[in-house]
């Protein structure tokens, strides 16, 4: 069994899972080393089940079976299977962005809505893009337009998915050009499951390309309708402080953990949380208050808009549970172990299931309807606190908490460069031009039992920032790094270098910028198109000194990620390889023969300094291939030759 | 002449077919899905156990001079004749665990309600039809091999002797190099 060190790298998870050790719980680690060996056929990628004379296997050493009952071969197998995890993880996100289209809806169409445009600057803004005449009319009317442009998008049969137009023009005539330009949402997800379907496609590149048109329709679609309409709805974040980590919880107070991804939840239990009856109920009950915390994208969501704290990530939704201080576990939907249920049996705490699409051994459900979201939201409050009184265990929570601030966004983060009075992305281009910046990596992304929690986020962004490398981050690996002190001002001098940190010093931000949740890698792709629209970094996002990471990857949705991400021309290293391996020709496309078409490649390192280094090799082939110099100040991780960089990028 | 189960380590993903085609082939049913839905579930002699990147399938060794045959009080354990697999009679087992403690590869289990035990027995009745142990057959990857002891050893010996010849060619190229430097 690996130690409570090897399976983590953060203080406050290593001390749950010292004290939860000897008390026979199972947790995500346990039941990880129990799966070892896992199946690597499955690793590899070159297992099929998708019609009925298999299951089919390929044998990677060529002794056994070399092709499936269909004939398909290794790389056919893969390409199918790959491509159906983006549509998993483009429908996921997507099905999301759908909830909060038609939340925008309800609340223009209803009589009384608990949820209102609490941002009419946004709604305008996207008014204007979406072209929805505003003038004369009343807010109500031009935020309908707006939600039903958006909500069509997603049965939209032909034509250009509408914020696809936000790319530059060089990117979207690659996409237009390979034929991958999405159409609508769903129809790109629909396709995918017919051309995967036996015998229909079974060239593993052309899959490859549908799986390519799905994620953008996820990316530049669904994930970027989550984004702007949850602005809309409840406001456009502003950088904001907080606290992350399980030293948030308060053994004093009621503890309600929301777990999940969408605000439409969290945010109406945030205001029941601040319901003055419920306070005095909770103060009968002999608590000091009602205190929230967030686990995986909800908790961004909220952390963002309120300064709720992050209670952790992915791999610590069973250990909050485990301090025996969680009153209620509230979840809606994705990531949510249905271990929880087991293990929820073991303390007091109330596991709260509140998605119709989301239920949940041993959870209580108490269902979420967007028309009366406060009375449910107060309803589950309620539950939380009532629930107090019934703690069996002794309270162990663990004193780490750090310190941050996050809620940055693609209106708000580069124009801050230029400050108050002169708003505009140019400093951020002239930094990368003159080298005080070397680039800008984005790591985003879960934890996985597989790999070292949260060490593959923090070591790869550390490694970035000592080699003046910006790093912006969502999700899970915000999380993380907000855990790992990365996301307060001070961190820039404790390990940034130079150039990195006399800009962070300049602005007074983060050296490792928070941007949201995983819809809200959207915001990344607005904030490169900004770049190139900006000018003097070239003509599409492909040409930017920028790369990509997911060093602790475990679901579909990142799948789907990873694949619009690389479409948009950023070069993407992943911790965990994509289950393609057994299939040579595959692997060879995806981490090499795409970035022909859009600009991006994948690449798999597990050692996540290693792959900060892989990262910046590209950004320095890019910096050399747009004429631009070396960093201004020495480096740790010096560029190598010019020309064995531009090499490698070739 | 006696045969054995090699197992080829580079060669197992660990998808541990071998544990459900064993589990399988020491059921009545014979087939998964009823195999599943048996009173009592059929129980797997062979363990794939995690070593570093690799899965190794473990059964009994059957020991030309086992230790478990030599401890078991009832001999419950033994081996009816020379070459054959060792064998547990379960109606005489009972259930005394000594033989656990001195198998030197853990591969003896406890039956489901640990009152006997229970482990590889070279799936004689397949042997018999002139079949191979159920595991090695199932295998999708052929890490795992049933054969003659003697043919395995041959098979080892040539490789190293190919080796050695690699080797031996490499040393004279690189002596022939060195002369004609000087």
């Amino acid at each position: 069994m690996k130690t409570p060190e090897q399976r983590s790298a953060d203080p406050a998870t290593i001390e749950m899972l010292t004290k939860t050790a000897c008390e026979g719980i199972q947790l995500a680690w346990d039941r990880q080393e129990a799966m070892e060996p896992q199946c690597g056929f499955g690793q590899l990628g070159i297992c099929c089940r998708i019609c009925k004379m298999g299951p089919c296997r390929i044998d990677p050493f060529g002794e056994g079976a070399t092709e499936g009952i269909c004939g398909a071969t290794a790389d056919i197998i893969a390409a199918r299977n790959l491509a159906r995890m983006i549509a998993g993880g483009a429908s996921a996100h997507s099905d999301h962005g759908r909830d909060i289209a038609h939340t925008l809806l309800m609340a223009t169409e209803a009589e009384h809505c608990d949820y209102q445009v609490k941002d009419p600057a946004k709604l305008n803004a996207l008014a204007k893009e979406l072209g929805v005449k505003a003038d004369g009319r009343s807010q109500r009317e031009v935020a309908h337009d707006v939600a039903e442009i958006a909500f069509g998008q997603f049965g939209q049969q032909h034509g250009e998915v509408i914020f696809a137009a936000r790319a530059p023009a060089d990117q979207r005539r690659r996409w237009r050009e390979a034929g991958v330009m999405p159409r609508g949402v769903d129809r790109e997800v629909v396709e995918i499951m017919h051309r995967t379907h036996m015998g229909v496609d079974n060239d593993p590149v052309n899959i490859m390309l549908q799986g390519v048109r799905a994620a953008l329709a996820d990316g530049w679609g669904g994930s970027m309708i989550a984004t702007e309409l949850s602005d809309v709805l409840f406001r456009t974040p502003q950088w904001v402080r907080s606290r992350a980590n399980l030293g948030i919880l308060d053994p004093a107070a009621v503890n309600i953990i929301v777990h999940g991804h969408e605000p439409t939840l969290s945010e109406m239990i945030v205001a029941a949380s601040q319901d003055e009856d419920l306070l005095a109920l909770a103060k009968s009950k002999g608590a000091n208050g009602i205190n929230l915390g967030g686990i995986c994208c909800t908790a961004n969501e909220i952390l963002m808009r309120h300064g709720i704290p992050l209670a952790g990530n992915f791999l610590q939704q069973e250990l909050a549970v485990a301090t025996g201080v969680v009153d209620a576990m509230v979840v809606d939907v994705q990531c949510i172990f249905p271990a929880l249920g087991k293990l929820t049996q073991k303390f007091h705490t109330k596991f709260i299931s509140t998605s119709p699409k989301a239920k949940f051994p041993y959870a209580q459900h108490i269902e979420f309807q967007e028309s009366k979201a406060l009375e449910i939201a107060k309803k589950i409050v309620r539950t939380a606190v009532e629930n107090f009184p019934n703690r069996k265990t002794p309270p162990r929570v663990p004193k780490d908490s750090s310190p941050l601030v996050a809620g940055f966004t693609a209106e708000n983060i580069f124009t801050m460069l230029g400050g108050r009075y002169r708003p505009s992305y140019r400093p951020l281009n002239d930094a990368i031009i003159s080298g005080r910046l070397r680039g800008v990596a984005g790591v985003v992304g879960c934890n996985n039992p597989r790999l070292r929690h949260d060490y593959g986020h923090l070591a790869m962004a550390k490694e970035l920032l000592a080699n003046d490398v910006l790093v912006a981050v969502t999700g899970c690996s915000a999380v993380a790094d907000a855990k790992g002190g990365l996301l307060c001002p001070e961190a820039a001098e404790k390990y940034a270098g130079r150039g990195l940190r006399e800009i962070c010093e300049a602005v007074g931000i983060p050296p490792v910028l928070h941007l949201g949740s995983c819809v809200d890698i959207s915001r990344i792709l607005v904030v490169l198109s900004n770049v190139v629209a900006e000018g003097g970094l070239g003509e599409s996002i492909a040409d930017l000194p920028v790369a990509g990471a997911a060093p602790e990857w475990m679901s579909e949705k990142a799948v789907s990620i990873g694949f619009y991400v690389i479409a948009s021309g950023v070069y993407t290293v992943l911790g965990e390889s994509l289950p393609i391996q057994g299939a040579a020709k595959l692997t060879e496309f995806l981490c090499g023969g795409i970035e022909k078409m859009f600009g991006g490649k994948f690449a798999f390192e597990p050692d996540p300094v290693k792959a900060a280094r892989l990262m910046i090799d590209h950004i320095d082939a890019k910096r050399a291939a747009l004429h631009l110099g070396g960093p201004m100040y020495e480096v740790p991780y010096a560029p190598r030759m010019a020309e064995e960089a531009v090499a490698a990028a070739v | 002449m006696a045969k054995m189960i090699v197992v080829n380590e580079q060669r197992c993903l660990g998808c541990k077919t071998c544990v459900l085609e064993c589990a399988m082939a020491h059921s009545d049913a014979k087939t998964l899905i009823e195999a599943l839905n048996a009173a009592s579930p059929p129980q797997p002699r062979v363990h794939v156990e995690p070593a570093g990147q690799f899965g190794i399938p473990i059964q009994c060794r059957h020991c030309e001079d086992a230790p478990c045959v030599m401890v078991c009080p009832t001999e419950a354990i033994h081996r009816p004749a020379e070459h054959s697999p060792v064998l547990i009679d379960p109606q005489r087992c009972i259930g005394c665990k000594f033989c656990l403690l001195v198998c030197p590869f853990g591969v003896i289990d406890l039956t489901r309600d640990g009152k006997a035990t229970v482990k590889c027995d070279l799936c004689i009745e397949r042997i018999q039809a002139g079949e191979q142990p159920a595991c090695v057959a199932g295998c999708p990857t052929k890490a795992l091999e049933f054969c003659e002891v003697d043919d395995w050893l041959r098979r080892r010996r040539r490789a190293t002797a190919e080796k050695v010849a690699a080797a031996g060619d490499k040393a004279a190229r690189i002596a022939s190099e060195a002369d004609n430097e000087r």
